[in-house]
């Protein structure tokens, strides 16, 4: 019977000695279970215990503390040549001394597969990469994006349990790297391999995961489906480092378990929000999150909850968007419209000191902690 | 002024002028002699020591075994002495080289993969016994090797503790003792090298051979061995080339006993006064050395960098 998780990550601890002799924990009680089939990803800044995680999957390092069970089994101190995973290197580590076809051969050689079956599953591989009619040259004589596939057919090759990748498109330009998303993610859903990814890129998080952890510090912040991180943010911290928000002090007037007051000095009002956490209580200072695309510029001054009006302080034309800074009580909102309207016109486009109604729905208003 | 200007404009000359003083010692100090060592090897020794300017190749005839007096129907003429002496040098050069990468090689990979901090320490050690002259460092094993020395003495001490009848090895003057010297005075020249094509080996290379599957004889075998290979390879002709050629290790170690091209032509230059015999063996010992790195290099390079072919 197939284990229920891919990976698990049990209260990993692992520790280093910085230069100047402190123990640092690079990965602090860390406990993740990646499920079958999953495109997984570890998001965070450098030095958040993302890359130290994958590397003892791999089993290049070994937890301090803790346990990672692969397809059920504990790895303890197995070493990676035992371990039924394959990663793809940030710099793609592609051996200069062999052809393409050795390096994605190399694998399979050392599983002592026959010749036939290396031909076979090779070709089959490096097709499924598009890099089909260059096995025979040496990996500097391909582009960064070819030398990348390489990698990764070399990885594939092996049909491994799960495919680790560390910021794999991070060398590549932007306009690839977006192909390369989209190409992982087919890859991924076409084969049915776990994929564990881990990148400081939020956006290539967002479009290619089946879940996300954020990860700082050696801690996870937060887990969950792209949807939930960025519509549901269970910290300031993670709102902040995924996407934009407004963030405003308040005050915990009242809370249900749907539906929440909050009064905010700021806008002289009291808003209609959601709580993200459960343990809030009324009297509380807390934050209000409020993505600037989520704010709703309208014309009809009908009663709705939430209604406020601003003046336009600022605007920033950035082609699909319009970027506007408005003043609102004491405070000053991002507020970004989408031009679904034409904008050559002058008259279409907004100008300071314009007055402006504005609309923010209870559940875009996203009652946090204070930390 | 405006032949600075020129000179900076002209990248050719630029060249020619940077190349000059190398070209220019070149000439004189390599290939003018070399001509001269050429056109004395087919003279004749006059019975004052003399060269006579003719062409004979009686000096190679006898380098090659055969005495050119003799009858030619004569077969009792045959001495493969010097024969035997090129290839005595040929085998204790390749043994040198053998047995210097054999040492040189883990250290180098120990070096190569020790913290950078220690690292420089490391190879300041290596470097250490080079300060100290040639010459020296080979009379200092003639004092542990030779039958008062230091080894010998340990042995007896020991020997005398557990009852055992020691009696003095002879170790000095032999072919393991210059065998000895050689290796313990070309090893740093195999180190280096080794330690610099070792190092540029990026770590993610040994995690991605351990990640496909290969355990650390495997990864050895198939990455870092090909990989340093160019440094073995610079190591070799920079260890071989020289041991080809010595005489001073096998002068003051193998004495009488040891006797290598390089000796043979000093002796002919210095005793003997025979320099058109001497000049003959230096031809062939370098020929020979050609030869050798010929096919050597040819079948791995000359060390450098696998590049994209």
């Amino acid at each position: 019977m197939p284990a229920e998780f891919a990976v698990e990550l049990r209260d990993v601890v692992k520790q280093f000695v910085t230069p100047e002799g402190a123990n640092l924990a690079a990965v602090d009680h860390v406990t993740m279970q990646i499920r079958n089939g999953e495109f997984f990803s570890m998001l965070g800044s450098s030095g958040c215990g993302k890359t130290t995680s994958l590397r003892m999957i791999a089993g290049f390092e070994w937890p301090d503390e803790g346990e990672v069970i692969i397809e059920g089994k504990p790895m303890g101190h197995t070493p990676p040549y035992q371990r039924n995973v394959n990663m793809v290197f940030q710099n793609y580590a592609l051996f200069q001394h062999m052809t393409v076809f050795e390096n994605v051969a190399f694998g399979l050689e050392m599983q002592r597969a026959g010749r036939k079956e290396i031909i076979t599953r090779v070709g089959r591989s490096l097709d499924m990469v598009q890099l089909k009619g260059l096995d025979r040259r040496r990996p500097r004589q391909l582009s960064g994006g070819q030398q990348q596939r390489v990698a990764l057919a070399r990885a594939l090759v092996n049909l491994p349990a799960v495919l680790l990748l560390d910021e794999p498109l991070g060398a590549l330009d932007l306009k690839l790297r977006k192909e390369m998303q989209l190409e992982l993610k087919a890859l991924q859903q076409q084969l049915g391999i776990t994929f564990i990814y881990v990148t400081h890129d939020q956006e290539e998080a967002l479009t290619m995961s089946d879940r996300i952890a954020v990860m700082s510090l050696g801690k996870v912040r937060q887990m969950g489906t792209p949807q939930e991180i960025y519509e549901r943010p269970s910290s300031r911290f993670v709102a902040e480092f995924i996407g934009e928000s407004n963030f405003i002090d308040g005050r915990m007037v009242q809370i249900s378990k749907e539906a929440a007051q909050v009064h905010v000095p700021a806008l002289n009002m009291e808003l209609s929000a959601t709580p993200i956490s459960g343990d809030l209580v009324a009297g509380e200072d807390v934050i209000v999150s409020i993505r600037p695309e989520k704010v709703q510029i309208t014309n009809s001054i009908n009663e709705m909850p939430n209604h406020m009006e601003g003046t336009v302080e600022k605007t920033v034309y950035i082609g699909s968007d319009t970027h506007l800074i408005i003043h609102t009580g004491s405070q000053n909102l991002k507020v970004w419209e989408q031009n679904r309207v034409s904008r050559i016109d002058p008259h279409a486009f907004y100008s300071s000191g314009q007055k402006i109604q504005l609309v923010i729905l209870p559940e875009n208003a996203l009652i946090m902690k204070r930390e | 002024m405006s032949m600075l200007q020129k000179l900076r404009e002209n990248r050719s000359s630029q060249g020619t002028l940077l190349a000059l003083p190398t070209t220019f010692w070149m000439v004189a100090l390599l290939v003018l002699p070399l001509l001269l060592t050429t056109v004395i090897s087919f003279g004749k020794r006059s019975p004052d020591g003399e060269v006579i300017y003719t062409f004979t190749l009686n000096n190679y005839i006898r380098l090659a075994g055969f005495d050119p007096n003799c009858p030619p129907a004569d077969g009792t003429c045959f001495n493969p002495l010097y024969l035997q002496i090129l290839g005595r040098s040929l085998s204790l050069a390749f043994n040198t080289t053998v047995l210097v990468i054999l040492m040189a090689y883990p250290l180098a990979y120990f070096i190569a993969r020790s913290h950078p901090r220690k690292r420089n320490t490391y190879l300041f050690l290596v470097l250490i016994p080079l300060w100290t002259n040639f010459v020296i460092r080979v009379y200092a094993w003639m004092m542990l090797l030779r039958k008062e020395g230091v080894i010998n003495n340990l042995l007896g001490l020991l020997a005398g503790w557990i009852g055992y009848d020691f009696k003095p090895l002879e170790m000095l003057y032999t072919q393991g003792a210059v065998l000895v010297g050689m290796v313990y005075e070309f090893l740093p020249f195999m180190i280096l090298p080794i330690f610099t094509s070792l190092e540029k080996i990026d770590n993610s290379l040994y995690e991605a051979a351990a990640d496909l599957g290969a355990n650390p004889i495997r990864t050895f075998r198939r990455v870092t061995l090909p990989l340093s290979l160019p440094g073995v390879v610079a190591g070799t002709i920079l260890v071989f080339i020289p041991v080809m050629g010595t005489f001073i290790v096998s002068d003051i170690l193998g004495g009488r006993q040891v006797i290598l091209v390089g000796n043979l032509i000093q002796r002919q230059f210095l005793d003997a006064r025979d320099p058109t015999f001497g000049s003959a063996a230096s031809l062939i010992l370098m020929i020979m050395t050609l030869v050798v790195t010929y096919f050597y290099t040819r079948k791995f390079g000359f060390g450098e960098e696998i590049v994209a072919a």
